[in-house]
């Protein structure tokens, strides 16, 4: 109630202020608060829609700072960048640090592949490209005002610390860059940022600072990963037995630990196998691995079912048993998306059908004239494969056959007699995409911008893949087609209770979990089958053997004790 | 001498060829044959769900009962090994001449009401075809089934090498192969325990231990005088 009320007292003149900002009539600004303020729970096309915006609790003490009693963050300030350089004031090599991460960088070059990755590159299968789309998808960058190639990378100011560090829930990015009309719903009233507020109330990341952007991944809460959404702020021990908030609590960088700046956990380069398991007290900081503190024995060895589970960590990775189902606190994950159908109106306007009604209430939508068709699960049992922690991109430049299934986008790397693969769970993402049809590539489109070639605007695909090509020099050869893709995303968080882990035949039986998986022998699952056969056939002989020779001396018997008595 | 003389004399002392009822199975035999008659059957009935043949028993407590009864048997085999050789009865299991002519009673002579051809002794409690039978199970489907079966409950050791899943692979197949081998030699062994004078009396046999069976004079005398076997008339 509390969250709904503050969403309908917005200050009118803020609302006027916000439209003008915008360049768009008081009208449509009316109408959209109007939809906004009866649908606020709808995860609309303002992807981010945060209506608890408390912060969750950091339960590791007392900073050694009180960050309201630095006369540098009492301001006045006018921006973010004006915080950052309050920030670095003290903070002298965190720029430095940062700089160095992929949160900033959004650029990471695979040390054994050499391919270069991150979004700042990267095709992947939802709205395909961040590339030439930083003035909506760059939000998620931690940093201020990238909109274009020509973004300020050296720029220290241009960090943002808050979208991080900011402890009152009150902060908020917005994107870079204006869209099309097709895109002014995002535009919803908010709050100003307080900046000196917010500047005093720092402190170390809670689940909803990581959160802001990762639960949303793919252009919606919960849409890419499945095993992030909006319910991970507060959720109970089932849906996550670490992050339990009314138990152990943990933040994401508990798990997550940092050095510099750095995360342990990339998905660009997984450690899918952790041979090291516990280091000394406080010694590990380059990874996120189960095993780093539950170390590779983590099963009870003094009962024998213990040490047979602690006989799978070789092949199965934790999570495999650990997590369940993924999407299991009441927010979907998107798992099939087909842009074919984008770009239907209705009398000229763009439209939305929300035929998704979701764990939590909330409704979904199943269709957007700027992206498609979508579909949603929960409670989903997630893909297995063998992992050996490589994941293999297709990017701008692949070429592909595409006659020969879908494309990979992030496919992995592992098989089960390379010695260091386990079974891992992923989620996989189907979608069918726009690609190059001439050259075998996949295609980057122009999404965003108020421009007259944004997609998302004209809805004109050839028009926008020819620009989105265009403006990064990438060879086009002027013909597109739809393409069906994956990805894949491997699965580590929602681990549920140790007594909610999968029983044993779950996999070990006929039609289990790992039947896709071929090529070994899994006891319950496999058989031989002309062993099986010969095998019946000697028993079942035996049967019907004895049982045909007890017959005949039970006849035969009494038609000689017959004989004899006469 | 004199105590020879006696018994020989003595009234209660059939003749050469009576039958006598002596303890043929002691009670370790019997204890050996029960217990690995249970754990068999436990074995069986665990090992055909871990082989997805049935559901009856959910997983993970099938593999718990199948360990330890496996180590349970494996502990009374060597047990049975040692009692075997230090008692002499291993013999017991060596091959004798005249398998064909047992075969031929069971397939023929048995229907038409002929005697069995091998008579059992003291020191011949198994006729040849019996012999041959419990040879294999001790030779080749037991050592198949707790060999493979202790390499696969070691399956730590060796999960690292490159050769693991296909070792896996060979060992589920050989443990496979010989517990069909171990079913059907149950089958067998059961229903021949009802082609005795009764269909019950081989059971009772092997549950009391006594049987019917013909002495010489000197196996009686011998018992007789030093009470190496338990006899009851």
């Amino acid at each position: 109630m509390h969250k709904q009320a503050k969403l309908v007292i917005n200050p009118r003149i803020l609302a006027c202020l916000t439209a003008f900002l915008l360049g768009i009539s008081n009208q449509t600004l009316a109408d959209t608060k109007h939809t906004a303020a009866t649908e606020h729970d709808d995860i609309d096309m303002n992807f981010r829609v945060i209506t608890d915006t408390k912060p969750s609790i950091r339960d590791d003490g007392e900073s050694t700072a009180d960050h309201s009693k630095f006369e540098v963050l009492e301001g006045p300030f006018e921006h973010g960048p004006e915080v950052t350089r309050a920030c670095l004031s003290c903070h002298t090599e965190a720029g430095r640090h940062f700089m160095k991460s992929v949160h900033w960088t959004w650029e990471y070059v695979n040390p054994e592949t050499g391919q270069i990755l991150g979004k700042k590159h990267l095709i992947n299968t939802f709205c395909t490209n961040a590339r030439g789309n930083e003035g909506m998808c760059a939000q998620c960058h931690a940093g201020y005002g990238w909109k274009d190639q020509h973004y300020d990378f050296s720029n220290q100011d241009n960090i943002d610390c808050l979208v991080c560090h900011d402890r009152t829930g009150t902060y908020y990015k917005t994107p870079n860059s204006m869209g099309n009309k097709a895109c002014s719903v995002m535009f919803e009233g908010k709050q100003p940022i307080q900046w000196a507020k917010v500047a005093q109330s720092v402190g170390k990341p809670g689940r909803e600072n990581c959160g802001s952007c990762h639960f949303y991944g793919g252009g919606g809460d919960g849409v890419k990963h499945g095993d992030l959404d909006s319910s991970l702020k507060s959720p109970n021990r089932q849906l996550d037995v670490h992050m339990d908030a009314g138990g152990l609590n943990f933040a994401c960088t508990t798990c997550h630990v940092t050095k510099q700046h750095l995360w342990a956990g990339s998905h660009y380069n997984v450690m899918a196998h952790d041979t090291e398991g516990l280091g000394l007290p406080g010694e590990r900081r380059d990874v996120a691995t189960c095993e780093s503190c539950h170390g590779d024995t983590p099963h009870k060895k003094t009962e024998l079912v213990g040490i047979k589970l602690n006989g799978h960590v070789d092949k199965i990775a934790c999570q495999t048993c650990h997590i369940p189902t993924i999407a299991r606190g009441g927010v979907a994950t998107m798992v099939d998306w087909d842009w074919r159908t984008a770009g239907r109106t209705k009398d000229g306007e763009g439209f939305k059908e929300k035929n998704y009604t979701q764990g939590n209430g909330d409704h979904r939508a199943t269709y957007k004239s700027i992206k498609g068709n979508f579909e949603y699960d929960e409670n989903l049992i997630p893909h297995y494969g063998w992992f050996d922690g490589q994941m293999r991109y297709t990017t701008i430049d692949t070429r592909f056959d595409p006659s020969t299934g879908p494309v990979e986008i992030n496919g992995f790397k592992g098989s089960q007699d390379d010695g260091t693969s386990r079974i891992w769970p992923f989620k996989r993402m189907h979608t069918v995409q726009p690609y190059d049809k001439g050259n075998n590539t996949m295609v980057y489109m122009h999404l965003w911008g108020d421009d007259d070639d944004a997609y998302w605007g004209n809805y004109d695909f050839a028009r926008a893949i020819r620009v989105g090509m265009a403006n990064n020099n990438i060879p086009y050869s002027g013909k597109y087609d739809f393409v069906e893709t994956y990805s894949y995303w491997p699965i580590t968080h929602m681990v549920a209770p140790g007594e909610d882990a999968l029983g044993c035949a779950e996999c070990h039986s006929r039609d289990g979990r790992l039947d896709d998986l071929k090529g070994f022998y899994i006891p319950g699952r496999d058989s031989f089958r002309w062993l099986d056969i010969l095998g019946y056939f000697a028993m079942g002989g035996a049967l019907v053997g004895v049982l045909f020779h007890g017959l005949l001396r039970k006849l035969i018997g009494k038609k000689n004790r017959q004989r004899s008595a006469s | 001498m004199s105590s020879n003389t006696s018994s020989v004399t003595n009234a209660s002392i059939k003749r050469r060829g009576e039958k006598h009822y002596v303890m043929l199975y002691t009670r370790y035999e019997r204890f050996w044959h029960w217990s690995q008659a249970l754990l068999i059957f436990t074995l069986f009935y665990t090992g055909l769900g871990l082989h997805g043949l049935h559901d009856w028993l959910d997983f993970s407590t099938a593999v718990v009962v199948h360990s330890y009864a496996a180590l349970a048997l494996i502990l009374l085999w060597i047990f049975t090994t040692f009692w075997n050789f230090t008692t002499g009865q291993w013999r017991q299991y060596l091959f004798k001449e005249g398998v064909m002519k047992v075969i031929r009673f069971y397939a023929y002579g048995i229907l038409v009401g002929e005697p069995h051809p091998y008579k059992k002794g003291l020191q011949r409690k198994q006729n040849a075809l019996q012999s041959l039978a419990y040879m294999s199970f001790m030779l080749l489907i037991g050592p198949t089934l707790w060999a493979s079966g202790i390499i696969y409950l070691l399956y730590d050791l060796w999960s690292g090498y490159s050769w693991s899943g296909l070792g896996l692979t060979l060992i589920a197949f050989a443990h496979t192969a010989a517990a069909y081998l171990m079913g059907t030699f149950v089958i067998i062994h059961v229903y021949m325990t009802t082609t005795g004078k009764t269909p019950t009396h081989y059971i009772k046999t092997m549950i009391t231990g006594y049987d019917n069976i013909e002495l010489t004079e000197a196996e009686v005398a011998y018992i007789e005088e030093t009470h190496a076997v338990s006899m009851k008339d």
